[in-house]
């Protein structure tokens, strides 16, 4: 699997403030590749970076096998863009636009352009400023989605979007995974990456947090524990154990919270203690992302160690 | 009364947003009120020569039409104030369409009303404010002047006069854009009505001044009112009444259509459009296009009534004698000997020509918008290079601006045609003089389209320079700038009067630079990112 993208050390500064320090980002030709972090993370900056809108201010990046700053018209023939916040032009319509825009990419898919518009319900007729945000939206996806293009790249593509049209989105995003078209897919909507990314990148402040499968990243974070023992050990004990934190002690009911690569190790030193019950609760998809919004570096220090 | 709450919390943010734009358009126009008035009194240091020249320009429908009558040609004072009561009222007529569409549509458009009329602001509050705080400007702006031309040694109650006609002038631009702002959808058409208005406004007083049947026009324009004051004559504060009725009347009827209209909306609600694009909407100067057409026909309807409303004047106006003093006095003031129908065609063709070079930098700005309002992100990330997005809207830049002299020209010598025996030789006459200021509109052109490629941010320094080299056209002769400061303006350059030769060296000179300017706008702009505010 050759990469569609591939991103290394990439650096982009704003005057004084830094907006990409030292990314990497690689997503495989034919995956749909999430690509989260917090608000103000880089996100719309890698993006933008790789459209050639904005100018790396060193590192490389690759993008289709192109340079993205140099090749602008050859590679945008072969990528459709979402961009975060969508504009219309107050003065043209809905069908104007995405006709427009399709043209202006080298032609699109005129029965994929009528499709779209019946599925996401839309009323091309209406000028710019009088759509709703999620009208706004589809319009955008309509344009995007209906050319033949390798590689879409969309920056946070269903806000605003209803549940209907959301699943729509999630259903036409499989079918162009069928087809074996690459997507990079910015997102918040934590749901809409487990149900379409192969793949996900986490970054925080610039920097890669984590790259991997929904399962490898699962694997890294941290199981709850709440066990009853018929005889405790002292809770500096407990707290010592490796990956264990947040461990209290009632009685001799124990509740704390392991990382999940030391939960084998944890279960085996509690064994001897007599373990009267057990609950363990893997972490909540939500759960999962805040831990590694929150923690960031720290994380991915400790994924080294786990990894070494 | 409802409805304003927080107005006075609005007219802080004003203030606040407004802090470098106002002070420095309230020094320009007082510093050239002074200027003026100073300066003519050192061309003249013998009242009686002012008097004299007075009275020549008194008769003189070719100065009368540009500038204005003179009040009392016996009080030398009056020449003071000849070239800043019609001319500098129309910067403060301007300066106050800005102020008021920038607090009021601008925002509205920008979404921003919204998110302030969320909080607990008053319907009436932000329209409230922006008045208030354009009114405040255009009135303190007026009296600084008339203090600081009698400082420059013009009689008290005539300068106090002119303060008064000034704010006139102001005060009745602020209510028109008022109202314009609740009409239109957008910034760009609340602007467009307003100075379109303002234009028509500069004519209607122009056929009046220089008529013997249609004096009256005079009195339906505002403009017109500023000059029936007759400062440093009668002094007749009482007509500076009309223009605040005349004002409080179109900010009643703003707030009426306020009320009968939807937040973001005008009066007329948008139609839909076409379902798919038309098969010619293909290109990125097809898009440009249809994004500029409306303001281009819009601007070429303009300039072909000027010109047909000004070569009609011609008319009369060669039909006067000439005479050495007011010939004398127009090299002084700044502008060019001849005869004199042609003096005041030259005249009114080097304003006609600034006015293109204004449109050809708010068209070639065009592409600044587009790039704030995202629309450019998403053109780029199409296979469109960032050369061809720019040459799209430099070409209607440059075209559209030589259009518009063209369709001027082309208006002078219909409406003059009869003192040239026809429209044949009318237009031999006239074409030369009004398309020989194209290259150096087009320097403007490439000026704007320089400062977008490479400094994104201050494209207003585009617009600077256009205010500066007007000035230094306009008032360098008066002000006695040095050559080197007056040759820096390209309107200095290659200049033909109707009638006369046609230099090509500078006008060559002129264009090369244009193209130059235009390249390296390419250049620059492939090189930068792309800003999004
Ligand atoms: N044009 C700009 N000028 C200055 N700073 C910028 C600019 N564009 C982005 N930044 C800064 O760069 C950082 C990254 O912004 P970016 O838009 O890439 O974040 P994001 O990950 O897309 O966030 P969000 O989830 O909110 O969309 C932020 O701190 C932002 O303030
Ligand atoms: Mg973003």
């Amino acid at each position: 699997m050759s990469a569609a993208i591939e991103i290394r050390d990439l650096h982009k500064s704003f005057g004084s403030s830094v907006a990409l320090d030292g990314l990497d980002l690689e997503v495989g030709t034919g995956e749909v590749h999430g690509f989260l972090g917090p608000n103000g993370a880089g996100k719309s900056t890698t993006l933008r970076i790789l459209l050639g809108l904005l100018r790396a201010d060193s590192g490389s990046v690759i993008l289709l096998g192109g340079n993205p700053w140099t090749d602008v018209e050859s590679l945008h023939r072969r990528l459709a863009y979402v961009p975060g916040d969508v504009t219309l032009w107050p003065t043209l319509s809905g069908g104007e636009v995405i006709d427009l825009l399709g043209r202006l990419r080298g032609g699109l898919n005129a029965t994929k352009r009528t499709a779209l518009v019946e599925r996401f319900g839309l009323d091309p007729t209406k000028k710019g400023r009088t759509y709703s945000k999620g009208n706004r939206q589809k319009v955008a996806l309509v344009a995007a989605l209906s050319s033949d293009v390798d590689l879409l790249v969309l920056d946070e593509p269903t806000s605003g979007l209803d549940p209907l049209m959301e699943a729509i989105f999630r259903e036409e995003i499989q079918a162009v995974r069928a087809e074996g078209r690459t997507v990079l897919l910015s997102s918040h909507i934590l749901s809409e990456v487990e149900a379409l990314c192969d793949r996900l990148s986490i970054i925080r402040a610039g920097r890669n947090v984590e790259t991997g499968t929904l399962a490898d990243l699962r694997h890294l974070t941290r199981t709850g524990i709440d066990a009853v023992l018929a005889d405790p050990p002292v809770l500096q004990e407990i707290s010592a154990f490796p990956g264990v934190t947040a461990a209290r002690l009632e009685g001799d009911r124990l509740t704390c919270s392991v990382e999940t690569t030391h939960l084998g190790d944890l279960l085996a030193r509690l064994g001897p203690h007599g373990i009267r019950s057990l609950t363990s609760q893997p972490p909540s998809l939500e759960e999962l992302f805040m831990d590694q919004y929150r923690r960031g570096s720290a994380l991915t220090d400790q994924a080294a160690e786990a990894r070494a | 009364m409802s409805g304003y709450a927080a107005t006075g919390t609005l007219v802080r943010l004003a203030l606040r947003r407004d802090r470098i734009l106002v002070p420095v358009w309230v020094l320009a126009l007082v510093a050239l009120a002074g200027g003026s008035a100073s300066s003519t009194i050192a061309l003249y240091p013998d009242p009686a020569k002012a008097v004299e020249a007075a009275r020549a320009a008194a008769l003189s429908p070719a100065i009368v039409g540009m500038y204005g009558p003179i009040a009392d040609p016996n009080n030398p004072d009056s020449i003071g104030a000849l070239k800043t009561l019609v001319l500098g009222g129309i910067f403060l007529a301007v300066m106050a369409c800005i102020l008021v569409r920038r607090h009021t549509r601008s925002e509205e458009e920008a979404g921003l009303t919204e998110l302030v009329g969320a909080g607990v602001v008053g319907r009436r509050a932000p329209l409230t404010a922006a008045v208030l705080v354009a009114s405040v400007t255009v009135v303190v702006t007026s009296l600084l002047a008339g203090l600081s031309m009698a400082g420059a040694g013009l009689g008290l109650t005539g300068s106090l006069a002119f303060a008064a006609a000034w704010a006139g002038i102001g005060l009745a631009f602020v209510g028109v854009t008022a109202a314009a702002a609740q009409l239109t959808e957008t910034a760009r058409g609340c602007t467009g009505f307003a100075i379109g208005t303002l234009g028509v406004t500069y004519l209607v007083r122009a056929v009046g001044d220089t008529s013997a049947e249609l004096g009256w026009l005079t009195w339906v324009s505002p403009i017109g009112w500023a000059e029936k004051v007759e400062v440093y004559g009668a002094n007749r504060f009482i007509v500076a009444l009309l223009p605040a009725v005349f004002t409080i009347a179109l900010i009643g009827l703003a707030f009426a259509l306020l009320e009968r209209r939807d937040l973001g909306a005008g009066l007329v609600p948008t139609r839909p459009g076409a379902a798919v694009g038309t098969p010619s909407l293909r290109s990125p100067f097809a898009l440009a296009w249809r994004l500029q057409r409306g303001l281009l026909i819009g601007w070429l309807v303009g300039f072909a009534i000027f010109g047909l409303v000004l070569g009609g004047i011609a008319g009369n106006v060669t039909s006067f004698v000439d005479s050495p003093q007011v010939a004398d006095m127009l090299t002084r003031l700044g502008g060019s000997a001849g005869s004199l129908g042609d003096v005041f065609l030259s005249t009114e063709l080097r304003f006609m020509a600034i006015g293109a070079a204004a449109y050809g930098i708010s068209a070639a700005l065009r592409l600044k918008s587009e790039e704030t309002d995202l629309h450019t992100e998403q053109v780029l990330a199409t296979s469109v290079s960032r050369r061809a997005l720019l040459v799209g809207h430099a070409v209607i830049a440059l075209g559209g601006s030589a259009l518009l002299l063209l369709v001027v020209g082309a208006g002078l010598a219909l409406g003059g045609a009869s003192q040239f025996n026809g429209l044949r030789k009318a237009l031999g006459h006239l074409l030369p003089a009004a398309l020989a200021p194209i290259p150096a509109v087009w320097v403007c052109v490439g000026l704007a389209l320089v400062v977008y490629g490479a400094l994104p941010k201050v494209v207003v320094v585009a617009w600077a320079l256009l205010a500066a080299f007007l000035v230094v056209g306009e008032l360098g002769p008066l002000f006695g700038f040095p050559r080197g400061l007056v040759d820096l303006s390209p309107f200095s350059h290659g200049t033909v009067v109707p009638g006369g030769s046609v230099p090509g060296a500078p006008l060559v000179a002129l264009a090369l630079v244009a193209a130059a300017l235009v390249l390296a706008a390419g250049v620059t702009f492939r090189r930068r990112d792309l800003v999004s505010s």
